[in-house]
């Protein structure tokens, strides 16, 4: 006994499409997400055990630099958005100049944090197996120690996620560049602009938790 | 001349296109899913190689020819392999590869070439977990619990590489098959006409999408606190080794649920299709597998009991445990309610469902002994929990693979199987697996702990009855195994739906053709409208 | 990836009205940071403002406010999820009888 079904000439072929791969990335957003969970439930505990030890250890952090970082990176998520609307909007030139700006500011973010930031830490010996982080540890600052060692993973992971997306929104621009994009097809576009706000977002937490501390 | 098209036509399967390269960088994904499917298998016998040669040691007190190092590295390796690339993925991206696409009335997945690259994502971090036994096989448990782990070098971050590669490729696949059932569901395929199978298939890739990157990031914090010595899990730096079991733990816990849910869609599937019954209280069941799925994130806590939580924090984890046989409970009785009065045939299929039935039972009961605090005390890291988790993950979720198995090899191959030696490997299936595990229950009552290489004389004639299970599982495997590989290239034609099946894998030809449907159906009727006799 | 329906299309003046909100937002946690109100407080604030922050750019830099419901419903799982990998290593430890030293 077959199931009854009626065949249908034209019975309409469902593909993911841009919605499904709006989904699709989001859902992959999701897994972000819980990957900078575990590490941020890390610092929520050892920031509620070590609260003094965090506060101290946090002033060695430069807070302009995190600051001008914040402001790169909330610019480059106006960037990208601004580039999705060109696609959308069939203005081809303005796509590749904000693609061009985003990766440029996104480059600009890594370049300070890789050429301003860490490399003081590492002269001050401020980084896991460093001199004056095993200093801290001897004389029982092992909340001071924590504070550095959640601070490299955490902008250590960010950083990484940072590079990806600039080299994503490379491949895109190589893309645009060739007239691959227009307002009827802008979907890896949005979907790595999707992407892009993410590493934003994770930073919007990552400034005050490291750098604001009372 | 039309006729003859047409039988053209009617032959045209997806194992028609020959070589290897047709199969390595395929896009179709009932040939994803049986590339799974066989990868998966052999890790199978590998992973149950290494449980026999332990048995044997085990089967006496004192050393028979096993050293305890190698005791603790094999059933390391057993857990790592066994859990990772052998159970997680077997049912969804075998089976689930297979037919979910099918079920919906679509034609692929929603992303092909993800689905193509989580193979060989799967592939590749399978291999880092061999290539890791190079550096020295680890000894730690599947459970990598610190500070024994963090400190051991570069095996431990070679697997942790492994295991991570292996969670994204777990990933990929969740993600591929939720935008599926959301996007290409076939008209009239609404949610409600849904076969449980993918329903089981959607909670478990939500599950698999959000539980596993805790995995990863834990690995990677394992992994560097190997190489680059961070601190977080050991006290000498500040850090708490119980936090590393919190993370390790908050995604190993849901892992078992990606380890069942797919098990209990096979069981709704085999259990109304083999008594010709509707399946009885369908959203419950639907409604069960998200309930499942939902609270297995809340309470990981559970295998930390004696760990180091606050009593607080303990109770909390226990509470939460309990709900859990809610929703699992649902299941059972209403499979049992699909059973009564059905019109059961005692087929492979069926046996293994009733097989999965008791076995669950009686490892879901278990888990209420380890759920309640006071007694997981006494219980916790004792042949107790081993018998609990083996009678749920091999007693269940083994059972309803093969069950699920020998149920669509028709449908995937056109062939047909030899029910009676089917069903003598499921008699030495169902034997030897309660020889083996029933005495973990009383061996870990009378205190026997678990990952021992040695015991006292008087729990010797227990491990001796339980070896002479693990052998018995063996041949029950082997013999399985041997029918399965038969009856793909000798087995007799099957006609295209020889056990009367309503959903839509049924409709199309045995062995389906590369586009599954010459037309997208209109779905009109739910999966278990069985006609009345 | 053709697109199926006319998609709602976000023009530049909210996009940049968002950047400019996110820039004073910013200035404004970092001004909050330097008032001592007591270490939960500013927690407090400094969480809830970065929350702000955050739903500014997920609602309109990633068109959440244009989506459909299904997002919006699939977008709170991984969010209860995170709540809860965060609270209860926290109660866990908090409530450990005299956890370790500071």
């Amino acid at each position: 006994m077959e199931q009854v079904l009626e065949k249908h000439h034209d019975v309409e072929e469902k593909h993911a499409g841009l919605e499904g791969a709006k989904m699709g990335m989001w859902l992959f957003l999701f897994t972000e997400l819980l990957l900078f969970g575990g590490l941020f439930a890390a610092y929520a505990v050892f920031h509620t055990i070590y609260a003094k030890d965090f506060e101290i250890a946090h002033h060695h952090l430069n807070r302009t630099i995190g600051f001008i970082n914040t402001l790169i990176l909330i610019t480059s998520s106006l960037t990208m958005a601004l580039s999705v609307w060109s696609a959308q909007t069939n203005r081809k030139g303005l796509l590749n100049l904000f693609l061009l700006l985003t990766i440029l500011l996104g480059t600009a973010f890594l370049v300070i944090k890789l050429a301003f930031e860490w490399p003081v830490k590492f002269a001050e010996g401020l980084y896991p197996g460093g001199k004056e982080f095993n200093h801290l540890l001897q004389e029982g600052h092992r909340g001071q120690a924590l504070f550095f060692s959640l601070y490299f993973m955490l902008t250590g992971l960010h950083g990484l996620h940072v590079l990806v997306g600039v080299l994503v929104l490379l491949g895109i621009l190589f893309m645009a560049l060739r007239n691959t994009f227009s307002s009827e097809y802008y979907g890896p576009v949005e979907v790595s602009g999707l992407y892009w706000h993410l590493v934003d977002l994770i930073w919007i937490y990552l400034f005050p938790l490291f750098y604001l501390i009372k | 001349m039309e006729a003859k098209l047409q039988e053209i036509e009617r032959k045209r399967t997806y194992l028609d296109e020959k070589g290897i390269r047709s199969w390595l960088f395929t896009l179709d994904h009932k040939r994803i899913g049986l590339m799974y499917l066989f990868t998966s298998l052999i890790f199978f016998l590998v992973g149950g190689l290494f449980a026999i040669i332990f048995r044997t040691e085990l089967a006496f007190p004192g050393k028979q020819f096993l050293s305890p190092e190698a005791h603790n590295i094999l059933f390391t390796l057993h857990g790592a392999m066994l859990i990772f690339l052998v159970i997680i993925p077997l049912i969804p991206s075998a089976l689930g590869n297979f037919f979910l696409p099918i079920m919906i009335g679509a034609r692929d997945v929603a992303f092909p070439r993800i689905n193509l690259l989580s193979y060989w994502v799967f592939f590749t971090g399978a291999l880092l977990l061999l290539f890791s036994l190079l550096f020295g096989p680890i000894d730690t448990g599947w459970t990598f619990y610190t500070p024994y782990s963090a400190n051991k070098g570069l095996n431990v971050f070679i697997v942790s590489l492994a295991v991570f590669t292996l969670g994204m490729s777990s990933i990929l696949t969740g993600m591929n098959f939720i935008v599926t059932v959301h996007k290409l569901r076939a008209p009239g395929m609404t949610w409600g006409k849904l076969p449980l199978f993918v329903w089981a298939l959607y909670a478990t890739s939500l599950v698999q999408l959000l539980a596993t990157p805790v995995l990863g990031i834990t690995l990677l914090l394992l992994g560097m606190e190997n190489l680059l010595g961070i601190g977080f899990f050991d006290p000498a730096k500040g850090g708490d080794p119980v936090l590393f079991q919190h993370l390790f733990w908050f995604y190993s816990h849901p892992a078992v649920y990606i380890m069942i849910l797919p098990a209990f869609g096979v069981i709704s599937e085999l259990v109304s299709v083999h008594s010709r019954k509707p399946i009885f209280g369908y959203w419950f069941i639907a409604a069960s597998s998200l309930a499942i799925a939902f609270i297995g994130f809340i309470v990981w806590g559970h295998h930390m009991f004696v760990a180091g939580m606050s009593p607080i924090a303990d109770i909390i984890f226990s509470f939460l445990t309990y709900l859990v046989a809610i929703p699992t409970a649902v299941k059972i009785f209403n499979w049992t309610a699909t059973l009564y009065k059905g019109k059961i045939s005692f087929t492979t299929p069926m046996l293994y469902a009733l097989g999965f039935i008791s076995l669950f039972l009686i490892g879901g009961l278990t888990g209420l002994f380890l759920a309640s605090l006071g007694t997981d005390i006494h219980l916790h890291d004792t042949y107790f929990v081993v018998g609990h988790f083996h009678y749920v993950m091999v007693g269940a979720a083994v059972f309803a693979f093969f069950g699920g198995l020998f149920h669509w090899i028709p449908k995937m191959f056109g062939r047909m199987y030899n029910e009676r030696w089917a069903k003598i490997g499921w008699f030495f299936n169902f034997l030897g697996f309660n020889l083996t595990f029933f005495p973990h229950f009383i061996l870990g009552i009378q205190g026997m702990p678990r990952r021992y290489w040695d015991y006292p004389a008087e729990f010797q004639s227990l491990h001796f009855v339980s070896t002479v299970g693990a052998y018995l599982i063996a041949l029950g495997a082997l013999i399985s195994l041997a029918v399965f590989i038969h009856a793909i290239f000798k087995g007799e034609k099957a006609e295209d739906n020889p056990w009367g099946g309503k959903s839509l894998e049924w409709t199309i030809p045995s062995p389906p053709p590369t586009e599954n449907f010459e037309k997208i159906p209109v779905v009109k009727e739910g999966p278990y409208d069985f006609v009345k006799h | 990836m053709k697109t199926e329906h006319k998609e709602h299309i976000v023009k530049p003046p909210v996009y940049i009205a968002v950047a400019v909100a996110l820039y004073i937002l910013t200035l404004i946690t970092v001004w909050a940071a330097g008032i001592d109100l007591g270490k939960i407080l500013n927690t407090i604030i400094a969480l809830s403002i970065a929350s702000f922050k955050a739903s500014l750019v997920a609602l309109f830099f990633m068109h959440l406010k244009y989506e459909s419901k299904l997002l919006w419903f699939m977008i709170l799982i991984p969010l209860i999820l995170l709540l809860i990998l965060l609270a209860l290593p926290i109660l866990d430890v908090i409530t450990r009888a005299g956890y370790f030293g500071m």
